[in-house]
């Protein structure tokens, strides 16, 4: 789960970057980047949910 | 040999940035003083010399291979063509600052000032990973922040990248912004001071086993609140230094950076002095540390562009903000951030960068700057925690970065160098023993 969470970060970041390249300047390319920010901010979420560790769990 | 791509407008602009960059160490002195007042008095040797380690080799790595990577405006580099567009992605630059000129142009000072500014980056992990890191990993890790993640990220921003290029290439008013080093030095500091403390885990004693964060408070608060007015010093110098070279402002404005400057500390620092008076009946001295601290990486975005009654706001809800989130992490997330790095130097530094494109004001009128903001903190998060947690976390398989429960216990002044920095004191184990 810790990897997936950094995986969507980074999809979310190439999403972002896909929109740049592809799209041009209008509101379609400004959703697409938010959709990608979107996903980055699912994936801190599942980062920082992963990384909730508890005294035993740490050994 | 490169000639200068450009060269600083006159002989007074030269002379400031002069002065400016020679400030900046003070922010190293600051930031070394706040990380090691706010950790354990049996690690505190061990944390100031840590800050030395990581100043040198962050400085040497960065000779050696960052300029490399990161280079500067005008110097020739590596693109990619997409959209019909091309975008500068990295330098190509020889290593060891081969083919430069160290003749006072803007790249060379820039070259001077990075090699500062680097280890600043380097030093805010240190924050993070207080009172269980261990020196030798330290080091290791600090190279891999100079040697590529740092420059990498400065490049696309300082060094002509596609960030930079996001107004001409996009259309996005003057593309990505930052004068001072919000996003360069601080945000990358601050997500690689998380990283850290995910890998590193919490403080044994920190956590109970339902998960209330007990308080473990700093040793030194003297040391703390001194370390502020040292990182004031140096940050005036360091947001001129970064807006005259990266940003090209004229040498008049150094009066606003300055002005600017102050304004966000003491805004942030009274508010976040006021907020914890507010909610806790005593005004808390290492939060307004943390509020103080964070004023100033938002003021960097933004110092050269804003004005100073605008600069205030940025300051008010970067104290508030830090104060906040120094709680939410310790109690919500559990990260165990003992220097509140993560808040202090990752969050206000996304403020900072936001503030800079929701209220930055152009002649030009150009639209679109907070669009380029949003992209470039979206790289902080994409790119750069990843690749800062991803290479961390190898570094950890090969070589554990955690010291032992023996060290913890013993404190990281006896187990790693031998000798403590308060021989006088006595050492305190009660979170070892059984309850």
């Amino acid at each position: 789960m810790k990897i997936a969470g950094f995986l969507l970060l980074f999809t979310g970041w190439i999403l972002v970057l896909v929109a740049l390249a592809i799209l041009p300047a209008s509101s379609s390319r400004t959703g697409f980047i938010l959709a990608g920010i979107a996903v980055e901010i699912l994936g801190l979420v599942l980062a920082a949910r992963t990384h909730r560790i508890l005294p035993e769990d740490q050994g | 040999m490169i000639s200068p791509p450009v060269l600083p407008s006159n002989e007074i602009v030269f002379a400031l940035c002069v002065v400016s960059i020679l400030l900046v160490p003070f922010v190293g002195v600051g930031l070394t003083l706040i990380n090691t007042g706010l950790g354990r008095s049996r690690s505190a040797g061990h944390s100031m010399m840590a800050s030395l380690c990581v100043m040198a080799i962050a400085a040497l790595v960065y000779f050696v291979c960052g300029f490399a990577w990161q280079g500067f405006p005008g110097i020739p580099a590596h693109v990619l063509i997409a959209g019909g567009k091309s975008w500068d992605w990295i330098a190509a630059q020889p290593f060891f600052l081969r083919k430069l000129n160290l003749d006072g142009s803007a790249a060379s000072l820039a070259v001077w000032l990075q090699m500062m500014s680097v280890g600043i980056a380097a030093l805010i992990p240190l924050g993070s990973g207080g009172d269980r890191w261990r020196l030798r990993a330290i080091c290791f890790s600090t190279a891999i922040l100079a040697g590529w993640t740092y420059p990498v990220f400065a490049h696309w921003v300082w060094g002509g990248g596609w960030l930079a290029q996001l107004g001409v290439n996009s259309g996005m008013a003057h593309g990505f912004l930052d004068a001072g080093g919000s996003s360069t030095i601080h945000v990358v500091g601050g997500l690689t001071a998380l990283s850290i403390a995910w890998i590193l885990g919490p403080r044994r004693g920190k956590y109970s086993s339902n998960g209330m964060p007990s308080a473990i408070p700093g040793h030194n608060v003297t040391y703390v609140l001194a370390g502020c007015l040292f990182a004031l010093t140096g940050w005036i110098g360091l947001n001129s230094a970064g807006a005259f070279l990266f940003t090209g402002v004229e040498g008049r404005r150094i009066i606003l950076i300055a002005i600017n400057t102050i304004i966000a500390a003491a805004s942030a620092g009274l508010t976040a002095a006021l907020v914890t008076r507010v909610r806790f009946t005593k005004p808390d001295a290492s939060l307004t540390a943390n509020g103080w601290i964070g004023g100033l990486v938002a003021s960097s975005a933004a110092c050269a562009l804003l004005q100073p009654a605008e600069m205030m706001i940025v300051g008010i809800i970067a104290g508030a903000l830090v104060t906040f989130s120094v709680e939410w992490f310790e109690f919500g997330l559990r990260v165990d951030d003992p220097g509140g790095a993560v808040s202090v130097h990752a969050i206000a530094g996304i403020w900072g960068l936001l503030a800079l494109g929701l209220l930055a004001r152009f002649p030009d009128n150009q639209s679109g700057q907070w669009l380029a903001q949003v992209i470039g903190v979206a790289t902080l998060l994409g790119f750069v925690l990843p690749t800062a947690y991803a290479l961390n976390w190898l570094l950890d398989r090969f070589h554990p970065q955690r010291v032992g429960i023996e060290g913890e216990r013993q404190g990281m002044d006896l187990h790693e160098l031998g000798a403590e920095a308060y021989p006088e004191f006595i050492t305190h184990t009660e979170e070892y023993l059984p309850h």
